[in-house]
């Protein structure tokens, strides 16, 4: 365990920051949290503002050791100069306040899709971020800023990237409530009979990487290291899992992948412009991206992630389906 | 007469048709510095006094020279048409950068010395970058070329110690055997890949005989590039653009392409052709050729087919041979042959002899192993027993009135489902030794040689055993294809073993002649004349017999000389499970030492009597001077053998013994409520029952046992290259249980059984041990192990590589108490991030779970970070192949963890696991990995 720090987690409303900022208030760190709406976690203090903002990014990392950023827009859909501003630009611009205030080290939240080109993975290593071939807005946006971070690696100045790979938990509202809702509606397709291999991240163990990713800094700097469970599962046995968890009939029913990414790309158009019309409001039911993440396999070699962080999940995919389970049986 | 083009220098450079720029590369895998032009005086009739012409040719001797290496000796690359000396660019390679010998300190065992070796592969003239002439260069002028240009290079002068290795392709073959007749003082060896030499009886290829035609040739030549563009598309798997456009590089105008043109002319097709003395002249020296020669081959070669592989092998019969099958005509890029090339040199022509090198040690052998403890049966080596032919017991029962063999279905008879069953057809030891000597002798006077191969199409019986002793006794070789090994299976194995003499039935009689099958056609059976020139058949095998007793009648004649111990005496094959069957090659010693083998750990006495339901073994029963019975079943379906035909097989002659396969003995089974009560009776007097073939589960052994409830129920390991290695019985395998992999028990009589133990990486180690729970390849030595693999020299190299010890490629450990327990193929390991890991245990594990039956567990992902899945057949059987519904999938995922601590990825479902033919049980896991590794990306696969 490292000697208290204060740390500044951005993004930590959400399901993974807020249990980073829980887990590294909870080893004794000094815990400040910077977003829009207070964070659920416990023991931590609120800096309330927008990455956009940059007075009061300067305010967040005024008197941080370290910088956890967690913050995104993470969408299936949307305008491109949105995700620029938060992801490119709202990184670009906490790096500058960070590194003027001080900061040692600055872990940068990424998401595997950074290297991601729409081809199955199958145990690959994490793969250089590519703004140029990654899929999605998100993906772009995501991409560029892990290479904007990690080129500010250097003496007094460490930064490290860690990319979870499809986070969930209860409480989830991303992966989980979407996969529920969809399923109670009727609306959850399996592509090509679920067979996709794809590998997943506990919430708990998700977090615990991060938070070793910045004790592991002298390890891990200059480096970007996928995170997953390392067990990887058929797409459809993981949502047959989740949906069993919940009490909701697990999908029963299977399209061509071929056939969902066409029409997800068909979709998504459609949606987008219906949603600057203003004539829709959610996110469109098929993505292409989200088709491609459905019908195709994605999962990580763990090896050198786990010698960098030296660690390895301390809960498997059945251990998290049945706390799963768990908070729904409580909710009911 | 010299084409244009400046010298070779260091910087720009042009050669005819190619710029060639500093840091551009032309010609993908050739390195800066190979390509250089030579200035050669010429000495060929067709060109004026005092000509020179300039050759371009790639040469790695200026850079060994800059590392200070000194090669071995020097390999002399000779292309064929249409191609250049870029063919050999990967042998420079792996001559180049192969270790010096002073710094190979370190090598297992598994590698042999690889030296550097400088090779020069020549652009012949008129071909690749080499000066057009403006002749018509015959298969003379170009012998004399080469040897004009050797000179130039300084290459095989008088009294150079080094040695020279010709290496030759296509037309280029017959050009170095020229050059190699002329210079033996440095010759040291041959390589040689798909070309002929043969000018007698000589047809050509019928994709030639096109080519030639004069309406086609000109124009399909030199006019455009259809015969280059053909030939590139031989290769398999195609080329890659840029090396194609590499092979068309010189070839780019009509006029760069006179040469090929005239290549393809001077082909002499017949006695009128002004080369054909130079060829006969060649072909005819290249039987007084007596240093080491290398065929490596390409089977689905259009034009240099099989034949004139075996042509060559008749003038060169010490070559080694490897057959790649599936490769063809561009072996050179459809393979990778410089590594052989390379470990042969290294193993025989031209270098040094290898150094003494001592066996590897062996750890010592635990205190409380059955071998330790010199408990019998357990592979102490004991004297091997002197040899003893295999026809010997037959000698000896030439006056034996009692039958030696039995057969339920004589041959031409309704072979199943009358209720009766046909009438069985009994041969005396007097009659079989009288008969086998009468079609030896027969076989002899149609003009079977001694060391003939003579491949038997005939299903077991009488007339199979006959002729195989027949051959055994002249010391023709048996190749013994069955039809287990699949249509296309058997096809392969029958051209790949190249018999001189086809025995067959006459189904098989006609697939020969439809597909082309090798061999002189002999009939089993009687044919009409209408069918026998249909057939195309030579001889009948009652002629044969005729023949030889009219020989044998009334006089002692000179009695056939026996064949030598060592000689061939039969060429078996493997299932081919994992990719084609292969050829196993057995001296008679070898198989005289399986008889004895069977003999010491079944207690297998003269005057015993068998069912012969397993082939391999069955034959040997006139050897083990034991009666065989063959049961009425169609052998190419074991599991045609019913409980009523096994018992009535049994009853015939008060059988003993029973020798059938896991596929029949479930059969039989299933039928055993139709037996009566004299068949059970009958099979209630059986003392020995040898599950052989695949591993037998013990519930179905169990269920065995109660049908012969006096019987001993053995099932020995073992594998084509060696049979038996070990055996236990059903007791034994009740007191094993389960652990991880098959207990197969304890070594037989004679053999040792060791493991080369697996490295972190799964890669065996080359010090064999017995230690008790070390998992490694399992390795053997015994004496009735293979003596080689047919005409896989590579292969054989590798399976060999331990010496003394024959490399089973299966995985497996020994448990405290000596007993062996396989846990899979060497090729079929999981690397995942936790470790090396085995199927067979995990599969066992699989299948125990409700609603599983038979399942293969394979590896998916890269090497080092596999993911574990489990391919089931669902029981009930599913209809589409796909995962496992989530249930299923998390019950086998359960047991597997429980079982093995192996943790699944996925669990997929098929309508049936993909298995060889033969046994029906063997999985290709590498095959079904693949397709597994499709579906789980989100491919279509289908079904595997």
């Amino acid at each position: 365990m490292s000697a208290p720090r204060t740390v500044l987690v951005t993004g930590a409303s959400g399901l993974l920051g807020s249990a980073v900022a829980a887990l590294l208030a909870g080893r004794g760190h000094v815990v400040r949290t910077f977003q829009r709406r207070p964070s659920p976690a416990p023991g931590t203090t609120h800096v309330p503002g927008s990455l956009t903002d940059p007075q009061a990014v300067a305010r967040a990392v005024q008197g941080s050791d370290a910088v956890v950023h967690l913050a995104a827009k993470v969408s299936f859909t949307g305008d491109w100069n949105d995700f620029a501003a938060t992801n490119i630009h709202g990184t670009a611009g906490l790096l500058k306040a960070a590194r003027a205030a001080g900061v040692r080290d600055f872990v940068q939240v990424s998401s595997p899709s950074v290297a991601h080109f729409g081809s199955a993975i199958a145990g690959a290593p994490a793969g250089r971020a590519d703004p140029a071939r990654a899929r999605g807005h998100y993906a772009r946006s995501k991409a560029a800023a892990e290479l904007l971070a990690l080129a500010e690696d250097g003496p007094g100045f460490r930064v490290a990237a860690v990319r979870p790979h499809i986070v969930w938990g209860p409480g989830d509202t991303q992966l989980v409530e979407r996969v529920l809702s969809r399923a109670r509606a009727g609306r959850l397709p399996l592509l090509d009979r679920g067979a996709a291999l794809i590998d997943t991240t506990y919430l708990d163990n998700a977090a615990e990487a991060v938070v070793r990713t910045l004790e592991r800094m002298e390890h891990t700097r200059g480096q970007a290291v996928v995170v997953t469970n390392g067990e990887p599962r058929p797409v459809g046995e993981l949502l047959a899992g989740i949906c069993t968890a919940a009490g909701v009939r697990p999908p029963a029913w299977s399209v061509p992948g071929w056939l969902a990414r066409g029409a997800g790309t068909a979709i998504e158009h459609a949606w987008t412009a219906a949603g600057r019309r203003g004539w829709v409001h959610d996110e469109p039911p098929m993505t292409r991206f989200l088709a491609e993440q459905l019908s195709t396999a994605h999962w990580f070699d763990q090896r050198r992630t786990r010698e960098l962080l030296d660690w390895t999940p301390a809960l498997g995919i059945d251990d998290g389906l049945r706390r799963l389970a768990e908070h729904y049986q409580g909710a009911r | 007469m010299v084409a244009g083009g400046a010298a070779a220098g260091r910087s720009a450079r042009t050669l005819p048709g190619v710029q060639l720029w500093p840091g551009v590369q032309p010609w993908p895998g050739v390195r800066p510095g190979w390509s250089r032009t030579v200035e050669v005086p010429s000495t060929a009739a067709c060109d004026r006094p005092g000509t020179v012409h300039r050759w371009h040719v790639l040469d790695n001797g200026p850079e060994l020279q800059a590392r200070g290496v000194e090669p071995a000796g020097t390999l002399l690359c000779v292309h064929g048409n249409p191609t250049w000396s870029y063919l050999w660019r990967s042998l420079l390679a792996a001559a180049t950068d192969a270790p010096a010998s002073h710094d190979s300190a370190s090598h297992d065992a598994a590698s042999h010395d690889a030296a550097p070796w400088r090779v020069v592969a020549v652009d012949q003239l008129d071909m690749g970058f080499s000066a057009r002439t403006g002749t018509f260069r015959r298969l003379a002028d170009r012998v004399g070329d080469l040897g004009d240009l050797t000179a130039a290079l300084g290459l095989a002068r008088r009294g150079d110690p080094r040695p020279v290795v010709t290496v030759g392709h296509d037309w280029g073959g017959i050009i170095s055997l020229g050059w190699a007749l002329r210079h033996r003082e440095p010759l040291a060896g041959v390589v040689l890949a798909n070309t002929a030499v043969h000018p007698a009886g000589f047809s050509l290829p019928p994709a030639l005989r096109l080519a030639l035609h004069p309406a086609v040739h000109g124009w399909g030549t030199t006019t455009t590039p259809a015969f280059l563009r053909v030939t590139h598309a031989l290769a398999r798997p195609a080329l890659a653009p840029a090396v194609r456009a590499a092979f068309m590089a010189p070839y780019l105008t009509p006029a760069r392409r006179a040469g090929v043109g005239n290549f393809v002319a001077d082909i002499p097709a017949g006695p009128g052709h002004p080369s054909w003395p130079a060829l006969e002249e060649i072909s005819s020296g290249v039987r007084t050729l007596d240093v080491p020669a290398l065929l490596l081959w390409g089977p689905q070669d259009p034009v240099f087919s099989d034949r004139y592989l075996r042509d060559l092998l008749d003038r060169l019969p010490h070559a080694d041979v490897h057959r790649f099958e599936g490769a063809g005509h561009l072996l050179p890029e459809d393979r990778d042959i410089a590594s052989p090339v390379l470990r042969w040199l290294g193993s025989t022509a031209g270098s040094a002899p290898p150094a003494e090198s001592a066996p590897p040690a062996e750890l010592p052998v635990p205190a409380g192993t059955p071998e330790a403890a010199g408990a019998p049966g357990a592979g102490t080596e004991a004297e091997a027993a002197p040899y003893r032919a295999l026809t010997a017991e037959l000698e000896e029962r030439r006056a034996d009135r009692t039958p030696a063999i039995v057969d339920m279905a004589p041959l031409g008879l309704a072979r199943r489902g009358t209720s009766r069953g046909p009438d069985p057809r009994t041969l005396s030891w007097a009659e079989l030794a009288a008969d086998v000597g009468a079609l030896a002798r027969g076989l002899a006077s149609a003009g079977v040689r001694p060391g003939d191969r003579v491949s038997l199409l005939v299903p077991p019986g009488i007339e199979l055993t006959t002729l195989i002793y027949a051959c055994l006794r002249l010391g023709a070789v048996a190749v013994l294809a069955d039809a287990g090994l699949g249509r296309a299976g058997l096809g392969r194995a029958i051209i790949g073993a190249g018999p001189a003499w086809l025995v067959g039935i006459d189904r098989a009689l006609a697939g020969a002649r439809l597909l082309g099958w090798p061999g002189a056609r002999i009939s089993v059976g009687p044919v009409s004349g209408a069918r026998r020139r249909a057939l195309g058949v030579r001889h009948t095998v009652p002629e044969l017999l005729s023949a030889g007793r009219r020989l044998t009648a009334g006089r002692d004649p000179d009695p056939l000389p026996a064949p030598e111990p060592d000689a061939e005496a039969a060429v078996l094959f493997t299932s081919g499970s994992t990719g084609p069957a292969k050829g196993v090659s057995y001296t008679h010693r070898r198989l005289a030492a399986m008889r004895d083998t069977l003999k010491a750990t079944y207690g297998l006495q003269a005057g015993s009597a068998l069912v012969a339901g397993f082939a391999p073994f069955a034959l040997l029963g006139p050897a083990l001077g034991a009666t065989s019975v063959t049961p009425d079943m169609d052998v190419t379906a074991p599991r045609t053998l019913t409980a009523t035909a096994l018992a009535r097989a049994v009853a015939a002659v008060d059988a003993t013994a029973v020798f059938a396969s896991p596929a029949a003995l479930a059969n039989v089974l299933a039928t055993a409520g139709d037996l009566d009560s004299a068949g059970r009776a009958a099979l209630g007097r059986v003392s020995l029952l040898l599950s052989a073939g695949a591993p037998i589960p013990e519930p179905l052994l169990a269920r065995v046992q109660e049908l012969v409830p006096r019987a001993s129920l053995h099932t020995p390991y073992g594998m084509t290259e060696a049979l038996p290695v070990t055996d236990i019985d059903l007791p034994g395998i009740r007191e094993a249980g389960t652990g991880n992999g098959v207990c197969v028990g304890t070594p037989v009589a004679g053999a040792r059984v060791r493991v080369l133990p697996l490295s972190a990486a799964g890669v065996p180690g080359s010090v064999p041990t017995a230690g008790a729970d070390i998992t490694g390849e399992i390795v053997v030595a015994a004496p009735h192990v293979k003596e080689r693999y047919d005409r896989l020299w590579i292969t054989q190299q590798e399976s060999a590589s331990l010496p003394g010890w024959h490399r089973t490629g299966d995985v497996g450990h020994f448990d405290a108490e000596g007993r062996l327990w396989v846990e899979g193929r060497l090729g079929h390991l999981l690397t995942t991030p936790e470790g090396i890991r085995t199927p067979v245990a995990a599969e066992h594990a699989a299948a125990s779970a409700p609603g599983a039956g038979r399942a293969a567990v394979v590896g998916v992902g890269p090497a080092g970070t596999q993911a574990a899945v489990a391919v089931v057949e669902a029981v009930p059987p599913v209809r589409r192949a796909g995962p496992a519904e989530p249930g299923l999938a998390a019950r086998v995922r359960a047991a597997v963890a429980a079982g093995t601590g192996i943790r699944l990825a996925a669990v997929l479902v098929v309508p049936g696991l993909p298995t060889d033919i033969r046994h029906n049980s063997k999985v290709d896991r590498t095959a079904l990995a693949g397709w597994a590794s499709r579906v789980l990306a989100g491919e279509r696969a289908g079904s595997p």
